[in-house]
């Protein structure tokens, strides 16, 4: 593990230079393990690591660490999210020293969703922490095997460490710096929200590559796939931060009955096209909401097959 | 300031419903300025207490009375003499008021008349916001001399969130993002690279996180 922060497979491939090509996994809404595996399955083989997301939307489902030893089990490598909103730093600790004695080398630092959105708006929210101080706690248990309180960690935990990253919300100058801040934290990697808009995409990490954020840093694009006119009108007007130019609607419109899904997956392979050959772009992360089973298809058409072996 | 709103007057007639004799009790205070809990508030609660007795047929006695503060126990002893004569006393102060009555006089049934919102301010006539969650460690100066900790949902000390949208909160289209107001005016003022060093955890200790917090100063302690 010599030179490696974690050793997971997800840092071996980065660190080996080749573009890297990450999934999404939610945990289902009650303790539906058989179809957690039969979803983690399609993405067997096609992804380097599969995000577990945590209560995603504030909705209760299945722990994300639970979901992520199970996702261990079939074989696959999850990168274990963790959002500040249900925690305080006590559980915060524990839960990281949980996950990676069990087998976790990954995890993705998140403030979370407010619990307003989700199903349980009556919930008190904990947010003792930030996202920017969870990364820089993992960081600072896994590099001086401290606590938070300064206390020896009794075997620190070797993770890998990400952070998410929103290009277009606003204000938008400021998110570049928010993407330094980060780093210097202690992310070892990013992973952006979903790219619809490539224009600020682009000018975003031309901003990054100007201030070497890339180098000190695996930046993954974010990729969500549009299934349908309804989804893409749902993301531009419901989701806040998210950016949906309007001519993506109209191309998917244009498209015709019954073949909008495969006008979205083309959108979203000529992305991951243009992002292999973007600087600063060391892969793509795809967020294939409720559509695992189509993963090894866009995969393949996005010629990321076979995944390496580092 | 603390700011109140009025509880339902359903659920104000369904707390005294059993007592035939009340007595409503201000406060000039906060409640008084931010128009809920006054002298004049005292006279419209007792009369709508009145009337909708009266139109059941279960007629009340309703005393009127607003001490100069609910919080203060040299005002609250005001009510020495007469408080016992009450079936049930509703305070229409700040969640502080309820509770000195209750504690100076532990036989009264006390109930609150207002459900306690915030401190903050009048943004305009009829318009109050939240600015201070009574931290404990004021930490506005880092900030533009804004507060994240009352004003951003999240409470991020090194925001904003990706759920920043035209200047509003992911929470609401009506909740401002301060944490956009931050980096605007920091910038404004040349400070960008203050918001880019990081911010540490910070220590609840002196929040209700903490416990109750009770306070002593020593030269004023007689």
């Amino acid at each position: 593990m010599s030179g490696y922060k974690a050793g997971s497979n997800l840092e071996k491939v980065l660190k080996s230079g080749q573009f890297a090509f990450t999934g999404e996994c939610g945990p289902p809404q009650g303790a539906n393990v058989e179809h957690l595996r039969e979803k983690a399955g399609h993405l067997k083989g096609c992804v380097d690591a599969v995000n577990v997301t945590d209560n995603q939307t504030a909705v209760v489902r299945m722990s994300s660490w639970a979901a992520s030893l199970i996702l261990l089990q079939e074989g696959l490598e999850p990168n274990f999210q963790m959002v500040c909103r249900d925690r305080n730093r006590l559980a915060i600790q524990s839960d990281i020293l949980g996950v990676y004695s069990l087998g976790v080398r990954n995890m993705l630092c998140l403030s979370g969703d407010h619990q307003s959105f989700g199903n349980h708006p009556d919930a008190k929210n904990v947010f003792d922490i930030d996202s920017m101080q969870l990364i820089h706690t993992v960081k600072t248990m896994r590099d001086d095997g401290k606590f938070l309180n300064g206390q020896d960690v009794d075997v620190p935990p070797k993770l890998f460490i990400g952070a998410a990253s929103n290009p277009f919300a606003e204000p938008f100058d400021f998110r570049v710096y928010r993407l330094a801040k980060k780093i210097a934290a202690g992310a070892d990697f990013i992973q952006t929200q979903c790219i619809y808009n490539m224009d600020r995409f682009r000018e975003f990490m031309k901003r990054a590559v100007d201030m070497g954020l890339h180098e000190k840093c695996y930046i993954l694009a974010g990729v969500t796939p549009m299934k349908s006119v309804g989804m893409a009108l749902y993301m531009a007007k419901q989701v806040p931060g998210m950016d949906v130019p309007d001519s993506l609607i109209q191309r998917l419109r244009g498209a015709g009955k019954g073949k909008v899904a495969e006008e979205g997956i083309r959108y979203a392979l000529e992305q991951i096209e243009e992002f292999k050959e973007m600087e600063g772009v060391a892969g793509v992360h795809l967020m294939a909401i409720e559509w695992e089973h189509r993963v090894p298809e866009i995969a393949e058409r996005a010629g990321v097959l076979p995944r390496p072996v580092v | 300031m603390i700011v109140a709103q009025p509880k339902p007057i359903k659920e104000v007639l369904e707390m005294v419903k059993d007592f035939k004799k009340i007595l409503v009790v201000g406060c000039k205070g906060c409640v008084t300025v931010c128009n809920v809990g006054g002298a004049k508030e005292v006279g419209i609660l007792a009369a709508a207490i009145r009337i909708a007795r009266k139109r059941s047929g279960q007629d009340i006695e309703v005393d009127e009375h607003t001490l100069e503060r609910q919080c203060d126990p040299e005002y609250v002893d005001e009510l020495a003499e007469t408080i016992h004569e009450y079936d049930a006393v509703i305070s229409i102060a700040c969640g502080v008021g309820p509770q000195f009555l209750s504690e100076r006089y532990p036989a009264v049934r006390i109930f609150p008349g207002v459900n306690t919102q915030f401190m903050g301010g009048a943004e305009a006539h009829g318009i109050w916001s939240e600015r201070c969650a009574g931290c404990g460690t004021c930490v506005v100066h880092y900030f533009g001399g804004l507060c994240p900790i009352a004003r951003c949902s999240k409470s991020l000390l090194n925001g904003p969130c990706g759920g920043s949208s035209h200047g509003k909160c992911e929470i609401s289209k009506d909740v401002e993002c301060i944490w956009d107001t931050i980096v605007r005016k920091m910038t404004e003022q040349g400070r960008l690279e203050e918001l880019i060093e990081f911010k540490p955890p910070k220590s609840w200790t002196t929040a209700r996180d903490g416990g109750p917090r009770r306070m002593m100063r020593e030269e004023l302690v007689k």
